[in-house]
Formats: C-alpha cells, sequence, structure tokens
C-alpha cells in the first residue's frame, strides 16, 4: 500500500489537533506533508478532552500570546468553517464562592487586562442574570467575553480532511518505531508499512512526545497528566455560559503531581453537561480512580447545587500533554537537525492547534513566523539524564 | 443528607451478578459448597430474560410462556432455602455499575435500581476474592426505515412483553430478522391472541444443512423448533426465507410494512418489494448481543464470536483471563438458557473452590461431567445456528439518506457516510466522535451493532478493538452526581501522585 519511495516535505507524527492543524497549514503553502499516526485519526488525546478555548486561565507570557494568536485564527481565517466544529463563542465566568478566592480572582484580573484580556467583574446579581442556576454561595465572579468552546473531535477530523483536501496523505495505524538517521541528522521514520523520508519530520505526538524525542536522543520533557472528565444525560439548557470556580487557575498554572480537581461545567449543543476535570501525574496508567470522580462530582454541586440529581451517563480520561514550564515545545531542534517538535501543549491544545499549526508551517518553509518561536524552543530543558529505557 | 445516603461496604465469598439462568445455577452451586454468596440482580425478582416474570397481575399459571419452567423452580428452590439458611444474600433491584480488579480481589460499585429503590440511595461498594458475571444479553438491532415509528419493537422486546402482560402488544404483526428465535417470538404472539402476518428470516436456511450433527446433539432445540413450526402452519403464517423487511410505513405509528426479497449476499433484490397492509406490530430480531461491559471493565480478554458478538474467553471452568472472574452464559457465547445453567454450575462451582470450598464426592463429579457434555452440545448446536443465521452482509442496501441510525442522538445514515467516506472516521469510536452515533442514552446498546458495520473496521483485530470501543461504558447504568461524590468516602487507598 505504501510507495516504494514514500518521500515529502514534511512528516507529522501524530493525527491529533496539533498534527492535523499542522498537516493543513503545511499543504495550504503547497508543502507535500504526509501524517502518520499509530492509530485512527485523532484517537490519542484529542478525543478524550474538552474543547475549552481559553484566554481566561492564561498567565501572561508566550501560552498567552499563542492563545490570542491562535483565537484570531479560529474567528478570522477559519472563521468560515466555524460551523462544521460547532465553534460557539459562548463566554466564560469564574465564580468565586469565598472573600479570599474573590480577591485573589481580582488579583489576576488586574494582571490579565494588563495583559490585553477583555474581562469585566460582575457581581452575584449580574452572574444570576447569566447563570441563573449557580450557587447562592458566590460571592463574585469575572466574565471573558473572548472564551468560546468547540468540539475537539470534530475540529481534528475537519482539519485532517481539509489538509488532505489540500494534498496532504493520511496514513492512520501507523506507528513510528524508530527514526531514519544520517549522523545526528533525522531524514524520516520507520513504521512496520516501512520507511518515510520527509525534510521536516515533525513530532506531534501529544503526551507521548517525550518517547519520541528519546528515539532521535534529545530531550523534551513531556509526560502524561491524567484528567476526568463527567457526562451526564442530555437536559434542557441550565448551563449557559463555561463556568468554572477560581481555584480553576491556580490548578492549571501548578505543577504539583497529587490529584487536583477543580470544577469545569459546561453544556454540549447536544444537551449533555461536560463536568471537568482533575490533573493527576502517574504515568499513562488507565487504572480507575474513583477519587478523582468522586472529587468533581462533588465540586461540580457546589457550582451548581441543581446537578445533585443529575444523572451522569459516563465518563471518560485523557493525558494532557504535560511540561514542567506549561509552555509547548514548538520549534526545530538543532541537536537533531530534521527533527521538529510541535508538542506538549498540556490542557490547551485543542485551542492552541491552530495558531502551532501556522507557525510551523511558516517555519518549515523558510518564511518569518508570526510569533516567536524562541521562546518555545525544545533546548531549554537540557540535555537527556538518565539513559533512554 | 440523610443517613442511608453514604457508603455500605460488603464483602462475601462468591458474589453472582445476574440471577437469569446461568446466575441462579452458579449461586445454587457456589452456596452448596459452603461458599457465602451474593446474588445481584437489577430486577426484583429472579429469573432474568429467559424465565422473565409475568407481573403480578396474570401470575395464574406463571409457566405458560416459559420453557424449561421445571428447571427454573428447582433452581428458585434452592435459592430460597439458601436464602433461608443465610448462604446466599439476594440484593435484588441493584444495579452493578463498575467492575476492577482491587490487588487483593474483585471489586464492584452498586446502586440501588432508582425506580424499584423507594427512596434508598447511595452506593455500595462489594469487594470477594471470587465473581461470577452472568449478564446475559440484549436483543442485536439493525435499522431500517421507519424503525423508529411506535409499533416497532426488538423482537425480545415483544417476547418480554407477551411474558409480563400476558397479552401481545399489537393485533397483527411481522416478524423479521434471522434465527430460530423469531419463530419462538411469533408462537407468543398468537399463544397470546394476536395474529402473525408474515415471518421474515434472512437467511435462507441451507446453512444448516451441513451442521446436521450438531443439531441432532441437541434435540430439544429440534422439538421446540418443530413445535414452533408446526404452531405456525396450522395458523398458516407465511415463512418468508431469504426475505427482509426494508421498509416500515406509517404517520403516527406503524400500519405498514414493506418486505424484499434479498441475494446472495443479504443485499436487497430490487423488484421483489411486497406490501404486508394493517400491520400494527414489528418485531425485529438479529440475534443477541451478550451484555459486555463489566467484562472489558474488569479488562478481562474477549474476542468475536462466529456471530460477530463480543465475548469473553474463558478456560473449561469457566475462567476469565482475570484471577477470580468466571463468566457464564450468553457473556460467552449466545447460546441458550441450557447451556448457560451448565456454566453457571460449572462456574459457580469453580468459583466456591477459588474462594476456599471444595466439597466433591461421586455423585458431584458424575454431574459435573454431565454438564461439561450439555455445555459443548449446546455450544455446538450454537455454532450451526450462528452460521445458519449470520447478518445479512448486504443490510445497507435497504437504508435511505434520512434513515436514523443513532437514536437516541438522532443521527441519520448519511451523516455517517459523510463521516466514514470524508472523515476518516474507520471506527465505531470516530463516528461515536464525529456523528454523537452511541453518545446517548442507550450509550450505544441499541446502535452499536450497525455502527460497528457501517465504520467498515476490517481485521479480526480492528474488529475486537471497535466491539470494544462499543462495549466500553464506563458506567453500566447512570448515576446521580450526589452519589458519586458521596462514593469518595470509600476507603479504597488512593494512587501515589
Ligand atoms: C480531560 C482533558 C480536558 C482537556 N480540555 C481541554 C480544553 O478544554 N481545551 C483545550 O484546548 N485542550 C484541552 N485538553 C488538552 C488537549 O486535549 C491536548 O492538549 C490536545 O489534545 C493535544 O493534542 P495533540 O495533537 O498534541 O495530541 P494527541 O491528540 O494526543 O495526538 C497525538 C497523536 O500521536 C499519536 N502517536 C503517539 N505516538 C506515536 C507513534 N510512535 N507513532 C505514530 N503516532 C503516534 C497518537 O496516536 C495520537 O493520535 C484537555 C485534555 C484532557 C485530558
Ligand atoms: C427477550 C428475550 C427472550 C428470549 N426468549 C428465548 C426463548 O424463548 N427461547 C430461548 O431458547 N432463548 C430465549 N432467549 C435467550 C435466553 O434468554 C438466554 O439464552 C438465557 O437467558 C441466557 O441466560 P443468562 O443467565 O446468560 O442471561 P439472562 O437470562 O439475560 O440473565 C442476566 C441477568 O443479569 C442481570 N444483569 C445484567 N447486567 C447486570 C448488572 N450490571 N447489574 C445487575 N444485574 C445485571 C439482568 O437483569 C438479568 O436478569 C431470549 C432472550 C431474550 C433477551
Amino acid at each position: 500500500m505504501v510507495p516504494a519511495v514514500n518521500a515529502s516535505d514534511v512528516l507529522v507524527i501524530g493525527s491529533g489537533a496539533v498534527g492535523a492543524a499542522i498537516a493543513y497549514f503545511c499543504a495550504l503553502r503547497g508543502l507535500s506533508v504526509a501524517v502518520v499516526d499509530s492509530g485512527a485519526v485523532g484517537s490519542g488525546t484529542s478525543s478524550k478532552c474538552e474543547g475549552n478555548l481559553l484566554v481566561s486561565d492564561k498567565e501572561h507570557g508566550p501560552e498567552l500570546d499563542l492563545a490570542n494568536y491562535s483565537l484570531k485564527l479560529w474567528q478570522g481565517e477559519l472563521a468560515e468553517h466555524s460551523h462544521l466544529w460547532e465553534f460557539e463563542n459562548k463566554g466564560g465566568i469564574i465564580v468565586a464562592s469565598q472573600e479570599s478566592s474573590m480577591a485573589s480572582l481580582q488579583r489576576a484580573l488586574r494582571v490579565q487586562r494588563e495583559h490585553g484580556i477583555r474581562v469585566e467583574e460582575i457581581d452575584v446579581a449580574e452572574l444570576k442574570r447569566y447563570e441563573p442556576n449557580v450557587t447562592d454561595e458566590a460571592v463574585g465572579a469575572a466574565f471573558y467575553p473572548d472564551d468560546s468552546q468547540v468540539m475537539p473531535m470534530l475540529v481534528t477530523a475537519h482539519l485532517m480532511r481539509m489538509a488532505s483536501e489540500a494534498g496532504a496523505h493520511m496514513w492512520p495505524y501507523t506507528e513510528v518505531t524508530g527514526l531514519l538517521r544520517s549522523g545526528d541528522e533525522v531524514r524520516g521514520v520507520i513504521t512496520a508499512r516501512g520507511s518515510f523520508w520527509a525534510d521536516a519530520v515533525i513530532n506531534a505526538a501529544g503526551p507521548w512526545g517525550g518517547q519520541l524525542a528519546r528515539l532521535a536522543g534529545v530531550n523534551v520533557p513531556v509526560e502524561p497528566r491524567r484528567g476526568y472528565v463527567l457526562v451526564t444525560e442530555p437536559m434542557e439548557p441550565k448551563i449557559f455560559r463555561k463556568v468554572y470556580a477560581a481555584e480553576y487557575i491556580d490548578n492549571v498554572g501548578s505543577s504539583d503531581g497529587g490529584l487536583q480537581a477543580s470544577p469545569v461545567v459546561e453544556g454540549t449543543p447536544a444537551g449533555s453537561v461536560l463536568i471537568g476535570s482533575s490533573r493527576e501525574r502517574g504515568g499513562f496508567d488507565t487504572t480507575f480512580n474513583p477519587e478523582a470522580i468522586g472529587r468533581i462530582a462533588t465540586n461540580a454541586v457546589k457550582l451548581f447545587p441543581f446537578l445533585a440529581e443529575t444523572r451522569v451517563l459516563r465518563y471518560y480520561f485523557g493525558f494532557r500533554p504535560y511540561v514542567p514550564d506549561h509552555v509547548p515545545v514548538i520549534g526545530p531542534d538543532p541537536r537533531a537537525p530534521g527533527l521538529w517538535h510541535a508538542c506538549g501543549h498540556e490542557g490547551a491544545g485543542i485551542g492552541l492547534s491552530v495558531g502551532t499549526g501556522k507557525i510551523i508551517s511558516q517555519a518549515v518553509a523558510g518564511e518569518d513566523t508570526d510569533l516567536s518561536l524562541e521562546v518555545f524552543s525544545p533546548t531549554r530543558f537540557g540535555e537527556l539524564t538518565e539513559v533512554a529505557a | 443528607m440523610s443517613k442511608e445516603n453514604s457508603v455500605r461496604q460488603k464483602h462475601c465469598d462468591v458474589v453472582v451478578i445476574g440471577a437469569g439462568p446461568a446466575g441462579l445455577a452458579a449461586a445454587s452451586q457456589a452456596s452448596g459448597a459452603g461458599a457465602q454468596v451474593l446474588l445481584i440482580d437489577q430486577s426484583l425478582r429472579p429469573g432474568g430474560q429467559f424465565w422473565r416474570h409475568a407481573s403480578e397481575e396474570h401470575d395464574a399459571d406463571p409457566g405458560r410462556w416459559h420453557h424449561g419452567w421445571n428447571t427454573y423452580t428447582q433452581l428458585a428452590k434452592v435459592l430460597e432455602r439458601a436464602i433461608g439458611t443465610g448462604r446466599v444474600e439476594h440484593l435484588s433491584g441493584h444495579h452493578v455499575l463498575t467492575g476492577e480488579r482491587t490487588g487483593t480481589g474483585l471489586g464492584l460499585t452498586v446502586q440501588p435500581v432508582p425506580e424499584l429503590a423507594d427512596g434508598v440511595r447511595g452506593l455500595i461498594t462489594v469487594e470477594a476474592p471470587a465473581v461470577v458475571l452472568c449478564p446475559g444479553a440484549y436483543d442485536r438491532q439493525l435499522p431500517v426505515p421507519g424503525w423508529t415509528l411506535p409499533g416497532v419493537m426488538a423482537a425480545g422486546g415483544v417476547q418480554a412483553f407477551i411474558k409480563t402482560q400476558g397479552a401481545a402488544p399489537g393485533r397483527r404483526a411481522v416478524l423479521a430478522g434471522t434465527g430460530p428465535f423469531l419463530l419462538s417470538a411469533a408462537a407468543s404472539v398468537i399463544q397470546a391472541g394476536g395474529e402473525v402476518a408474515a415471518v421474515c428470516e434472512a437467511a435462507d436456511l441451507t446453512g444448516w444443512v451441513p451442521h446436521g450433527v450438531a443439531a441432532a446433539l441437541v434435540p430439544s432445540k429440534g422439538l421446540e423448533g418443530a413445535e414452533y413450526i408446526s404452531l405456525l402452519a396450522k395458523h398458516r403464517v407465511p415463512y418468508l426465507r431469504r426475505t427482509a423487511v426494508t421498509a416500515i410505513h406509517g404517520e403516527q405509528r406503524a400500519e405498514k410494512v414493506t418486505v424484499s426479497r434479498l441475494d446472495r449476499h443479504g443485499a436487497v433484490v430490487a423488484g421483489t418489494e411486497k406490501h404486508f397492509n394493517d400491520v400494527d406490530l414489528v418485531g425485529l430480531g438479529w440475534g443477541f448481543v451478550p451484555q459486555s461491559e463489566l467484562v472489558v471493565q474488569f479488562g478481562a480478554q474477549t474476542r468475536i464470536d462466529i456471530d460477530g458478538s463480543l465475548i469473553g474467553v474463558v478456560d473449561t471452568r469457566q475462567h476469565s483471563s482475570v484471577e477470580g472472574l468466571y463468566l457464564a452464559g450468553e457473556i460467552t457465547g449466545v447460546a441458550g438458557a441450557t447451556a448457560a445453567v451448565a456454566e453457571g454450575r460449572i462456574a459457580g462451582y469453580a468459583a466456591a473452590w477459588m474462594a476456599g470450598y471444595r466439597v466433591r464426592g461421586a455423585r458431584q463429579a458424575a454431574a459435573a461431567q454431565r454438564d461439561k457434555i450439555l455445555r459443548a452440545n449446546h455450544r455446538a448446536f450454537a455454532r450451526a445456528m450462528h452460521t445458519a443465521h449470520p447478518l445479512p452482509a448486504g443490510w445497507e442496501s435497504w437504508m435511505q439518506e434520512e434513515t436514523t441510525v443513532c437514536r437516541c442522538e438522532e443521527v441519520p445514515y448519511h451523516r455517517i457516510r459523510e463521516s466514514t467516506e470524508t472523515l476518516s472516521a474507520q471506527e465505531p469510536r470516530g463516528l461515536k466522535g464525529t456523528t454523537r452515533t452511541g453518545m446517548g442514552w442507550c450509550q450505544g446498546r441499541i446502535c452499536g451493532a450497525a455502527a460497528i458495520c457501517l465504520a467498515k473496521s476490517s481485521g479480526d483485530q480492528r474488529k475486537e478493538q471497535a466491539a470494544r470501543a462499543v462495549a466500553k461504558r464506563p458506567l453500566a447504568a447512570p448515576v446521580r452526581l450526589s452519589d458519586l461524590a458521596e462514593s469518595r468516602a470509600q476507603t479504597r487507598p488512593l494512587k501515589a501522585p
């Protein structure tokens, strides 16, 4: 099924949201593109997550810049496709239920405003106008009009379709087991279907990105950080924005390995409510953690008391691609010329996918990038310390 | 919240999940060997699918609609005695939500079925060294234009309705699909005073010929079949082979049915349409789907059976690949109630043995040997039956663009096609993600078989993955958030971060 010599300008490892976006923007630039994935299209974290496009949870710095840049793409260049992936600019609300968390929320707001995030502080009466069913314990809140939502699996599938229509070739069930090397250089990948040669090999393997980097002997410390999401029975809309508790911001920014669970509650067009999510580090552990489920449920009921009687139909979990400094790894790797990275987007890879795809495509084509790649550099973590297992 | 809302914990030697033929046999055997047994079933009364109870008002002659009623009354008597002596606790009206390995044994979470619970709430956690899982099967469905109209039911649903209500759910019926079960459902409709306009069998039945020997090993099945056939003949019910219902019409409910001939590949032969007017009941049955979500939750090994369904892999003692987990009945392959009873007995004894009990004299050894022969013969018969009654490969030929595939999320056929053709959805998970097929209330129980076919997963391994993806239901039933919130009081140790 594979041509004797499969060679392309760009070979993307991974067909999650990030890989699909890279494939799309590269193909648009006229580059020849092949995408390989060990499973089906989008079968990794991009189909086990939520689809929040948030600016509200970002600290100032490179991640916020990439979030803002991506949002411009979602709402600009990609706007004509919005309906395909159920893009909804519903706005986000952070609710504080204690005076102390209100105080930290206010501090965060000030910083965010300075960095150009649109946000307004709202009082309880206003909050109740936005969300009539929210807890009576609320003491105040902040409203972020730019927070939006997409359906991540549709994003991934359609970006991949658009990439294919622009000439990219997708190879599902094709796992990369080794790299084609020439000295330090990376010239392609080895799979059970044969070898794929390319000028640029792009590691978009999400939480498996660290393992891929090890194949090249370079250190890109991406680790899985597990998150659970509960899905309720379908119901009439009772939650209108993305609503989350003030502690959430602290969890996103923290590197604590222990279990954290702060609620992010949102309705979906299908009527189910998604309740996320927990954060815990412990490898690709697939055993059930009832504590995580219990805590998510407890916190969600605190935020929306009516949910106590709502039934959960299922839950799922995914592995966020976590890096210690919470900044994704994007760009060429000078330690292994020919190898590029685009992974480590942790809990924001859906939102950040399109921005990542576009700047990678610019860089691979040798153009100036809209955002500087320097801050996303893969070399910032130092060399591998342990011997590759 | 009140006290009854807190989490309770139970321990015992052997847990039996499901009080159908397999589960009742397992419970009686395990308790007979001396084990302390907890028998859990979501229904209030034992019997499972096969010995479904007539509801109270129609109870005058409970055996009337049931084959094997003697076996049932015997097992029920043993159970009653064992409950009397405290050997068996029967947790009826309870649903097992989750099952997992705990490190020290097998753990379950159990919830009172809300409609039956009388206000009692809260989850129960159970731990035991051995579990016998006998969750049975439900009807396998294929979509067809008009199948969402009231009056269209699963063939098993028709049968169950008659068994519980004592009357047919319609006046004039067409039964269609494949397998001998259609005959049994048609017979029930007639016995309950209804009329059967036709029975449409998709297979041509020549598939039975090479398996005559297997069929002869189970004379009771042959007799049962002959009884049905003669009843249908007596009532002049046409038995149309290589024929399927290809459209159901009606304004408010089913009124009229179109049937068509199928070719060798199970695809519609154009121009062969026939109509049955004045039909208010359509029973559709394409075999059964074993209820495999708990097997998948436990992480036990599975495979695709000859009829295409996902089943648990067991050894000769019904032991799965997970230590302490035994499987019996339809979950190891759809083979009918007699096989289920034999397997239940084998599994029940083995589970008690695993929990440390063993009493086996010459008499028990002989009985065990009989069970093994019974199991082998019925399994051989089932293989012959499945071979003779395959899902028609060409069933998509009767689909129309707007025909609903996923009823809960209202996903029409053309959306599925778009997704498989342009969005690379080559497996049911991809279909689910891009169309919401299987995401609704039934969690893919109704549309799962169709989704697996439509996603065109090819290759044995890929097919099993597809079936496992459909059967992956982390909660076997819906559960309230408040109950989940309480459940964190569980004492299970937390994993190190
Ligand atoms: C519970 C949860 C909630 C989340 N909520 C949000 C949210 O609201 N908003 C948001 O923006 N983000 C969210 N995220 C994060 C987001 O899901 C991820 O950042 C994003 O999906 C990462 O995309 P990716 O393409 O990098 O990785 P993936 O989608 O994981 O894709 C990587 C692909 O690489 C393939 N692969 C791996 N190894 C190999 C190999 N050796 N050979 C070939 N292929 C290989 C995998 O099969 C996989 O398909 C959430 C995550 C979780 C877990
Ligand atoms: C509607 C219907 C009618 C049938 N009629 C005939 C017939 O006429 N002739 C014939 O030969 N065969 C018939 N069959 C097939 C026959 O019922 C089976 O062969 C037989 O019942 C298998 O026994 P079992 O013990 O494996 O499962 P079942 O009898 O299905 O018993 C399983 C039990 O487990 C319970 N259960 C499942 N999951 C859970 C859970 N998570 N928690 C708690 N409880 C649970 C169910 O409530 C059920 O009571 C019929 C099947 C169906 C579905």
